[in-house]
């Protein structure tokens, strides 16, 4: 009998070209994603040495980081981002590689649009210059983030030099109760494991409560993993994953589909496959999670107290805790439910899909956002946008006093305008925390999109479950 | 890339965990389509005070740290963001090493293609290193990649694991591209054998 086998190690071994003795493993690279922030040099690089694209057909760029969101037009953004969005469209034509620009009707947020499209899928090695490209795990593909040097090594070889990374299990056991999320979920690994927890490591999620999650949710917790410092999230694929699929642009039709299943259906860990480490948690317990300092990790159930430093007994970590604190001018003690909040924003490759804007919108119908707060609904996509619209989603967002705009990243990193001022507090679906992430000196608490739709409602931080019909 | 065989330099401490890539390079950086400038935003939520004049407390703007090269980090430095934005701007200010007790993974990779050595040390010969700091404003260390050893302000050597690969591209200077281009035949092959 073959040694049993991990998904992980299942696509790595199918994708290693070479690996000398003394080297790291060449890996090819299936799908390579592109966006305006992280590829402008890797282009330059190729140019000074003349080097073309050696897969444009492998290759897909969008435009999402700075891109308005008030309106599709780059004329609304300043000189550098423009540039910046300008010089994709030009090496993106040079290098024959596909762009879904501003007029394109199914631009997005990389990590949203892609999996929309149909590109990605079980199997595949899939790497961009984000590190929220952990998101397509969900898939039970290989994807993690790289850096600008190693976007241009895939544009010219389409493979990549890569160590073979350690495995760890996360279990979700037990049923998920109402109002609880899979963003509280994975906020509750972080919170256990820590922002360096996961360092070194490719995490595969397992167990009923996690089998029990559409795709949405599924890519939700994959696209938190790197928060938790491991490069790669992965989930076997299953029946969800494939009807997710099934008849979308880009996924295989036919007979390829057949073929394709039969392939996929091989993929998920065979029983005895060892990690290097198991982590088990029962969901039963879990409530919607809320952070209360400048990272991740730093985050507990919406009615416990924030921890006090001096109960800390690692000094660093009593520091880190202590400079969190005074950041976000908060006091140990007393929990976050009930703290006013300036914004509320609901958007982000972690939260902007069609599912989260159902979930915010059922709490948000025929209801008005609290005086004096400011509600930004970004969806992920052009097609998200749309399909929320048909729904009338929209309308339910817009009555109840909110702004719902056109699709990008917009106040998760504030590179479009879309930002919080000194001081401000935002309750957002987006995924980091850190210092200044949302703003010069903005604080960020990071929630579900239900917490963060009740919380609109109060104008304060408030648990969901209360406003639950 | 600057090759990088030793280095002797003072150390300046910034000793926080988990010093996130958002810290050492703000997004309203990233707009750059080149590699340059990027010092100018080196930490600049934390450089500068609300009025945008430069902290006098914050260690690079301090005198004593003006040419030094080594930086003293908490756990986990550079996590977040996969912007090699970072390491750009950490060497564009003249830093050629960071010495911590671990590195996130998308940083180091991204470090050492930039010339920037990530120097992983244990917990106590950290702790050396953060009391070092406590009580000497200018305490030297010194750095030979060849030997993967870290010598301390009071003489004591450790030494740092680096991949085989990585150092051998560092000490000769040469870019990890080099290494997949020669290997464009075994790539095609790979392509060609329907692996997919
Ligand atoms: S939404 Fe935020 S985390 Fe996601 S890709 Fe955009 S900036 Fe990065």
């Amino acid at each position: 009998m073959p040694k049993p086998k991990t998904l992980f190690e299942k696509v790595w071994d199918s994708h290693v070209v070479l690996h000398e003795p003394n080297s790291p493993a060449i890996l090819y690279i299936d799908k390579h994603l592109i966006h305006e922030v992280t590829s402008p040099q890797a282009f330059s690089g190729l140019r000074e040495k003349g080097l073309r694209v050696r897969r444009p057909d492998r290759t897909v760029a969008t435009m999402d980081h700075s891109t308005p969101t008030i309106a599709l037009s780059l004329d609304l953004i300043d000189e550098m981002g423009k540039k910046q969005l300008q010089q994709l469209e030009t090496n993106c034509r040079e290098f024959g590689v596909p762009l879904y620009d501003m007029q394109n009707p199914q631009r997005g947020i990389v990590h949203v649009m892609v999996p929309e499209l149909g590109l990605t899928q079980p199997g595949m090695t899939i790497v961009c210059g984000d590190s929220h490209t952990s998101t397509h795990g969900a898939f039970g593909a290989l994807a993690f983030g790289i850096g600008t040097s190693e976007v241009e090594h895939v544009l010219a070889t389409q493979s990549l030099l890569q160590h073979k990374p350690k495995t760890m299990r996360v279990e979700f056991n037990g049923q998920l109760p109402n109002g609880v999320t899979a963003k509280d979920m994975i906020l509750a690994l972080i919170a256990k494991i820590g922002v360096g927890g996961g360092t070194g490591y490719v995490i595969e999620y397992t167990g009923p409560a996690l089998r029990a999650l559409n795709m949405d949710a599924r890519m939700t917790i994959c696209n938190m993993t790197i928060e938790a410092g491991a490069r790669a999230g992965m989930i076997a694929p299953d029946d969800v994953t494939f009807e997710y699929l099934a008849g979308r642009e880009f996924a295989p039709q036919g007979e390829a589909w057949d073929a394709a299943i039969a392939y996929w259906q091989t993929l998920p860990s065979d029983p005895g496959a060892a990690f290097d480490k198991t982590i088990s948690l029962d969901v039963a317990a879990f409530e919607p999670m809320i952070t209360y300092g400048t990272n991740p990790g730093m985050g507990a159930p919406i009615h416990q107290p924030i921890p006090a430093p001096q109960d800390e007994p690692d000094p660093a970590k009593r520091a880190a805790l202590q400079k969190a604190l005074r950041y976000m001018d908060l006091d140990h003690g007393e929990s976050l439910d009930g703290h006013p909040v300036d914004v509320v924003f609901i958007g982000s490759c972690t939260n902007s899909r069609l599912s989260d804007l159902r979930a915010a919108a059922a709490i948000l119908e025929d209801q008005k956002v609290a005086d004096g707060v400011h509600l930004l609904v970004v969806p992920g996509t052009e097609t998200i946008r749309r399909q929320a619209e048909a729904e009338g989603l929209d309308q339910i967002f817009k009555q109840a006093g909110g702004d719902w705009r056109y699709a990008g990243c917009s106040m998760c990193l504030a590179m479009n305008g879309d930002q919080l001022e000194p001081g401000q507090y935002a309750a957002s679906t987006s995924n980091r925390n850190f210092e200044s992430r949302q703003g010069k000196d903005g604080r960020t608490f990071l929630v579900s999109p239900l917490t963060a739709a009740a919380t609109a409602i109060s104008g304060q931080i408030t648990d969901p479950r209360t406003l639950m019909k | 890339m600057q090759p990088f065989e030793t280095l002797e330099s003072v150390l300046i401490p910034l000793i926080h965990n988990d010093i996130d890539t958002d810290q050492i390079i703000p997004a309203r950086y990233l707009k750059v389509t080149d590699k340059s400038g990027l010092a100018d935003g080196l930490f600049s939520s934390w450089r500068y005070l609300p009025d945008g004049k430069p902290d006098p407390d914050f260690p690079l703007n301090r005198p004593e740290y003006q040419n030094a090269q080594i930086l003293l980090a908490g756990d986990n430095f550079g996590c977040g963001s996969s912007r090699e934005h970072a390491p750009w701007a950490l060497v564009g200010w003249g830093i050629r090493a960071v010495i911590s007790t671990s590195f996130a993974d998308i940083f180091r990779n991204n470090a050492l293609k930039n010339g920037l050595l990530p120097v992983t040390v244990d917990a106590r010969a950290h702790a050396v290193l953060v009391a070092v700091s406590e009580t000497e404003s200018t305490p030297t260390v010194g750095i030979d990649l060849g030997s993967q050893t870290l010598r301390l302000p009071n003489g004591d050597e450790v030494t740092f694991p680096i991949d085989q690969f990585s150092k051998m591209c560092l000490i000769k200077g040469i870019d990890q591209l080099g290494y997949l281009l020669e290997h464009k035949s075994q790539i095609a092959a790979y392509e060609k054998s329907g692996q997919l």
